[in-house]
C-alpha cells in the first residue's frame, strides 16, 4: 500500500511554514525589527528538531515513494536544523539592521531544507530537485555581501554547481534509460542486466553533482573561493549543512541504489576519497588565511567521509560511521569558524597572542582544531574511529592507512594556527563578537560533550 | 565511583579548579598544585597497602558503559603490572610539582597542564579498555607537545612539533592495531580482559601478525626503540627539566607497558613467533643508545640516550619472555625485571633530568665542556648527581641493578641460544654506560673549573626536595626489593602463561 501521510514530513514542513511565514512577516517589518524573522525561523528549526526526534522512535518506511524515513534521514534532519540554528544565532550579529536580513534567513532555511531532502530521497528525481532546492539559496548567499570577492566567489560557486549539475542530470538521465526507473528500488534491478559500462557512466556521471555538493575532488574547486570570498557566516554554512546531506544522499545510493557487483563503485569512492583527503591536505599546508585553511580542511575532512561510503554495505560499523562523523564534523567546524567570526580577522598572524585577549575563545578553538584533527575525547575522534573500522572491516586496510597518514599530515597546518596563539601578542586587537564567541565556547563544549556521551548517541 | 577513578581524575579536578580561580597568586598556584599532588600519591598508597597481590587479579575494579555499540567502556582496574607504575607516576609528578617552586613563567598554565598529564598518565596505568588507553595516549601528546612547545628553550617549536607528528603517527597506526585486535574478536569488543581471556585472530596467523606490526610499531615508537627513536633527543633537549623528567619518567613507559599489557597476552601465538624481533631490536637499541649517548657533549641528549638504551632492556626482556622453548621461571623472571626495570628507570632519569634542570638554571648550558670542579662549589648537588649516575648505571644496592640483574638471568637463564646471545651482546651496554656516566662525573664534578662553574651555586632546598626523594626510593628498591617485587611477581607470571597458551 502506497503511503502518503503529509505528516510524516512533519519537520519538513515546519521549517517551510517557518521561511514562508518569516518571509512575509519580514516585508511588513521595519529594518530594525527584523530580528523577528529570525525568531520565527529558529522557532521552526526548534520544532523542526523536536518532530525530527519524535519520528525517530517510528519504524523505518517510505512516503510517497520517494522519501525514505529511517535512521539515515532521522540524524540528517536533526544534524542539519541543529547546525542551521547555530549558523541563524552566528548571523544575528553580523546582520542585525541589514537591508536584506530576513531574506539571508530564509535563504539559509530554504538550503537547508534542500539538504534533508538530498538525505531523505529515494528517487533520483527527487534527488536532482533537492540538488538545485539546496544549491541555488547558497549562490545567493555566496554573493550577499555584494562585494568583489562576494562576487566572484558566486559566480566560481553557480558556475561549478550548475555544470555539475547538469552532468549529473545527464547521468540521471541515463540511468533512468538503463534501468527503466528513478526509484532506487527499481533501479536497483534494473541496473543488474544493463551494460555495465553505460551504468558505470550514469553512476560516475550522478556523482559529480554530490562530489559538488560534498566539496570532494573533482567537485571541490569552489571550496577555498567561496570560503574566503563570502561573508564568514555564509561560510560556516556552505562548508557544512550541505555537506551533511550530500553524504547521507550518497551513503543512500551506495546501499540502496548501485546493485551489487555491477558496478566497482566501492574502489571507485576509496580512489576518490584518498584523493580528496590527500589532496585538501597538501593544498592546506601554505595558507596562511585561516578561511582558506579552514576550507581545505574541510576538502581532507570529505575525504575521511566519503571511506564509509566506500564500505556501505559491506561493514556493520559504515553507516554509523558516516553519521556519527558528519554530525560531528559539522559540529566542530562550525565551532571552528565561530571562532574566526568572533575574531573577526582572517590572517593566521592576526591570531597571535589570541590566549591573552580571550582565553576562551582561544581554548574553544584548540577544542576544535584538536577535534579535526581526531584527538579523544571530542566526537569527531569516536567519527574517525567508526570510519577506520569500517575501513579495516570492509577490507580496505591502504585506505585506512592513506587515511591514518593524512591525519597525521593534517597535524601540521592545524598546529601552524594553534601555535601563535600562546606566542606573543603582536596582533592589532579587534574587541572579539560575544555573541559569537559565546557559540563558540558553546559548541566547543558541545564537541567534547557529544565525543564523551557518544555511547548513548549511537545506542539509540 | 571506585577509589582509582579518584586518584585518576582528582588531578584533573584540581586544574579545572586552578582555572575557576584566576586570581590566586602564582606561589598559591604551586602549593595547591602539590596539595593535590600529595592527596594523590596519599590515595596511591592507600590503594597499594590495600591491594591483595598474592593472587595477580584485578583491584579496584571499575566498568561503566561507554559506547556500548562498539563495546567500549570505561573499564579500570589495578594489578601488579599497573600499580607499579601508577605509584611511580605520583611520585614523579610530586617531585616535579615540588621541583617547579622556582618556577616562574606562567605558572598556573604549567600546573594546569602538568595536573591534566597526571590524569592522562595515570589513567593511562589503568585502563582495562582499548579504547579508553588511546584516549589517554592520544592525549598525553597533545599535553606534552603543550609542554615544550610553552616552556622549552632553545629551537623548542620545531621539536615539539617533531615529537607531536612523530609519536601522533605511531598512536594512529596503534589505533589501526587495536581495531584489528577489536574485528578480530568474536564478538567484538574493545575490553582488554575479554581480549586477554580469548586472544582474537587465533586462528588465523597472517592478520594476527599484521596486527602486532601495526601495535608493535605504534608502541616502539613510543617507547622509542632504535630506528623509531629520533624525536626523543631534540624533544628531551629543549623541553623543560620537570617535562623531560615526566616524557622520560612516565610517558615512556606507555610503550613499554603496552607490551607487556597488549600485545603479549592478546597476540601470544604472534609474540611467540616474532620474539626474535623484539630481541633484536631491544639488543640493537641497548648498544645503539650506549654508543651514541657516549658521545654526546650535551648533559641532556646524553640523558636522553641513555633512555633508548634502559628502555632496550625492557624491550629486550619481554622478547625473551616470549620465547616458547625457554625456561618457565626464566621467562617469569625476566618480565619481573623488565616492569621493575620501567619503575626504577622512571625514579632514576626523573632525578637525573631534574638535576640537569638545576644545571641550566644555574650555566645556561647543557655543554659538558663549559662545566668542571663543579663539586667544589655545589657539593650536595654533586652528591646527588653522583648517586643518580651510579643508580642508572647499575650498582648493586640501587633499583637499576635489580632491575638488569632480573633481566639478564631471566633471558640468559631461558636457555635458548638466542636470548642469551642477546643478553650477552647486551651486557656491553651496561659497561658503555659506566663509561659514559663515569666521563659525565669526571667532565662536570671533578677537574678543572670550566667557564661557567662559578656560577653553579648549589642545590636549593625545593629541589633538593624533589630530586632526594626519587634517589631515596631508587636506594629502598636496592636494598629491599620484595614489596615491590610481591606485587609485580605473580601479574608477570600471569603474562608468561598467557603468552604461552
Amino acid at each position: 500500500m502506497m503511503n502518503e501521510n503529509p505528516a510524516d514530513l512533519l519537520p519538513e514542513l515546519c521549517v517551510l511554514a517557518a521561511a514562508v511565514i518569516g518571509l512575509l512577516t519580514g516585508l511588513f517589518l521595519p529594518r530594525t525589527r527584523q530580528w523577528i524573522v529570525m525568531a520565527i525561523c529558529a522557532a521552526g528549526l526548534v520544532a523542526g528538531i523536536g518532530a525530527a526526534a519524535v519520528a525517530a522512535d517510528r519504524p523505518e518506511t517510505m512516503t510517497f515513494e520517494a522519501f525514505a524515513l529511517d535512521p539515515i534521514t532521522h540524524v540528517t534532519r536533526i544534524a542539519v536544523f541543529g547546525t542551521t540554528l547555530l549558523v541563524l544565532a552566528l548571523a544575528v550579529g553580523i546582520l542585525r539592521a541589514h537591508p536584506r536580513e530576513t531574506e539571508f534567513y530564509v535563504l539559509v532555511l530554504l538550503a537547508a531544507l534542500g539538504t534533508v531532502a538530498l538525505a531523505a530521497a529515494a528517487d533520483l528525481l527527487v534527488l536532482v530537485a533537492a540538488y538545485l532546492l539546496a544549491s541555488i539559496p547558497g549562490y545567493a548567499l555566496a554573493g550577499f555581501g555584494k562585494d568583489a570577492a562576494g562576487v566572484e566567489a558566486a559566480l566560481k560557486y553557480y558556475l561549478m554547481g550548475a555544470l555539475l549539475g547538469i552532468v549529473m542530470l545527464t547521468g540521471v538521465t541515463l540511468l533512468y534509460g538503463l534501468g527503466r526507473g528513478t526509484s532506487y528500488e527499481t533501479l536497483r534491478e534494473g541496473l543488474v542486466g544493463a551494460p555495465a559500462g553505460a551504468a558505470a557512466v550514469g553512476v560516475v556521471a550522478l556523482l559529480a553533482g554530490l562530489t559538488f555538493k560534498t566539496g570532494a575532488v573533482p567537485g571541490h574547486f569552489w571550496v577555498p573561493d567561496v570560503t574566503e570570498g563570502a561573508l564568514s557566516v555564509v561560510a560556516a554554512l556552505v562548508t557544512t549543512v550541505p555537506k551533511i546531506g550530500a553524504f547521507a544522499a550518497m551513503y543512500r545510493i551506495a546501499a540502496e541504489m548501485i546493485p551489487r557487483g555491477s558496478v566497482n563503485w566501492p574502489l571507485l569512492i576509496a580512489v576518490i576519497a584518498a584523493a580528496t583527503m590527500t589532496l585538501g591536505n597538501l593544498a592546506a599546508f601554505a595558507q596562511d588565511n585561516v578561511r582558506r585553511l579552514l576550507a581545505y580542511s574541510t576538502i581532507s575532512q570529505a575525504g575521511y567521509l566519503l571511506v564509509p561510503i566506500s564500505v556501505a554495505g559491506r561493514s556493520d560499523l559504515a553507516e554509523s560511521a558516516l553519521l556519527f562523523y558528519v554530525a560531528a564534523y559539522a559540529l566542530t567546524n562550525l565551532g571552528a569558524f565561530a571562532v574566526v567570526v568572533a575574531v573577526g580577522r582572517d590572517q593566521l598572524a592576526d591570531y597571535a597572542g589570541l590566549i591573552r585577549r580571550s582565553p576562551l575563545l582561544a581554548i574553544s578553538l584548540v577544542i576544535c582544531l584538536f577535534g579535526l584533527v581526531g584527538t579523544p575525547p571530542t566526537a569527531v575522534f569516536v567519527g574517525k574511529l567508526l570510519m577506520f573500522g569500517a575501513a579495516l572491516d570492509g577490507r580496505y586496510t591502504w585506505l585506512a592507512v592513506v587515511a591514518a597518514v593524512n591525519s597525521v599530515a593534517s597535524v601540521f597546518y592545524y598546529l601552524r594556527w594553534i601555535l601563535p596563539m600562546f606566542g606573543p601578542d603582536t596582533a592589532a586587537a579587534v574587541a572579539p563578537a560575544r555573541a559569537a564567541g559565546m557559540i563558540a565556547v558553546g559548541t566547543a563544549v558541545a564537541t567534547l560533550v557529544l565525543g564523551i556521551g557518544s555511547g548513548v548517541v549511537l545506542t539509540t | 565511583m571506585t577509589v582509582l577513578s579518584l586518584v585518576i581524575f582528582l588531578p584533573l579536578a584540581a586544574a579545572l579548579g586552578l582555572l575557576a580561580f584566576p586570581r590566586l597568586r602564582d606561589r598559591t598556584v604551586i602549593w595547591a598544585w602539590i596539595g593535590a599532588c600529595v592527596a594523590d600519591l596519599a590515595l596511591v598508597v592507600g590503594m597499594w597497602l590495600g591491594y591483595d597481590g598474592a593472587g595477580g587479579g584485578v583491584g579496584y575494579e571499575a566498568n561503566l558503559r561507554w559506547i556500548p555499540s562498539v563495546r567500549a567502556g570505561y573499564h579500570i582496574g589495578v594489578d601488579g603490572l599497573s600499580l607499579p607504575l601508577i605509584a611511580m607516576t605520583a611520585v614523579l609528578f610530586l617531585a616535579c610539582a615540588v621541583f617547579s617552586l622556582r618556577q616562574a613563567r606562567r605558572v598556573r598554565a604549567f600546573a594546569v597542564l602538568f595536573l591534566f598529564l597526571q590524569t592522562v598518565c595515570l589513567g593511562l596505568f589503568a585502563a582495562l579498555d582499548l579504547l579508553l588507553f588511546f584516549v589517554f595516549f592520544d592525549l598525553s601528546i597533545v599535553g606534552m607537545y603543550f609542554v615544550i612547545a610553552g616552556w622549552g628553550h632553545g629551537d623548542n617549536v620545531r621539536s615539539a612539533l617533531k615529537f607531536f607528528l612523530y609519536t601522533f603517527l605511531g598512536a594512529l597506526v596503534l589505533l589501526l592495531g587495536f581495531i584489528g585486535l577489536y574485528l578480530g574478536a568474536d564478538p567484538h569488543t574493545f575490553d582488554m580482559t575479554e581480549l586477554t581471556r580469548t586472544p582474537p585472530l587465533a586462528g588465523s596467523p597472517g592478520p594476527a601478525a599484521l596486527v602486532l606490526l601495526a601495535v608493535g610499531i605504534g608502541l616502539a615508537i613510543k617507547t622509542p626503540t632504535v630506528p623509531v627513536h629520533t624525536w626523543l633527543p631534540p624533544a628531551h633537549t629543549d623541553a623543560p627539566a620537570a617535562g623531560s623528567a615526566i616524557l622520560a619518567g612516565v610517558m615512556l613507559k606507555m610503550g613499554t607497558y603496552g607490551f607487556v599489557r597488549i600485545a603479549m597476552p592478546m597476540l601470544p601465538d604472534a609474540w611467540r613467533r616474532y620474539a626474535w624481533a623484539a630481541i633484536v631490536v631491544g639488543v640493537v637499541s641497548v648498544l645503539y643508545g650506549a654508543l651514541v649517548a657516549l658521545a654526546q657533549d650535551n648533559l641532556k641528549r646524553l640523558i636522553a640516550y641513555t633512555s633508548v638504551n634502559h628502555m632496550g632492556y625492557v624491550v629486550l626482556a619481554v622478547g625473551a619472555a616470549g620465547l616458547a622453548a625457554g625456561d618457565m621461571d626464566a621467562r617469569r623472571l625476566a618480565t619481573t625485571g623488565a616492569v621493575t626495570q620501567m619503575v626504577s628507570h622512571g625514579l632514576i632519569t626523573g632525578a637525573l633530568f631534574l638535576l640537569s634542570g638545576v644545571l641550566y638554571d644555574r650555566g645556561h648550558s647543557y655543554e659538558m665542556g663549559r662545566y668542571g670542579g663543579i663539586a667544589r662549589g655545589a657539593p650536595l648537588f654533586a652528591a646527588l648527581t653522583a648517586v643518580a649516575a651510579f643508580a642508572s648505571l647499575g650498582l648493586p644496592g640501587l633499583s637499576g641493578f635489580i632491575a638488569e640483574f632480573q633481566i639478564f638471568t631471566g633471558s640468559i637463564g631461558s636457555g635458548t641460544g638466542a636470548a642469551a646471545a642477546g643478553a650477552a651482546l647486551a651486557i656491553l651496554g651496561i659497561i658503555i654506560t659506566a663509561a659514559l656516566f663515569l666521563r659525565v662525573l669526571h667532565r662536570t664534578l671533578l677537574g678543572p673549573p670550566g667557564s661557567r662553574t662559578a656560577q653553579v651555586t648549589d642545590i636549593h632546598r625545593s629541589e633538593l626536595a624533589a630530586i632526594a626523594p626519587l634517589l631515596a626510593l631508587s636506594l629502598i628498591i636496592g636494598i629491599a626489593p620484595r614489596f615491590l617485587l610481591d606485587v609485580i611477581e605473580p601479574a608477570s607470571a600471569a603474562v608468561v602463561s598467557l603468552v604461552a597458551r
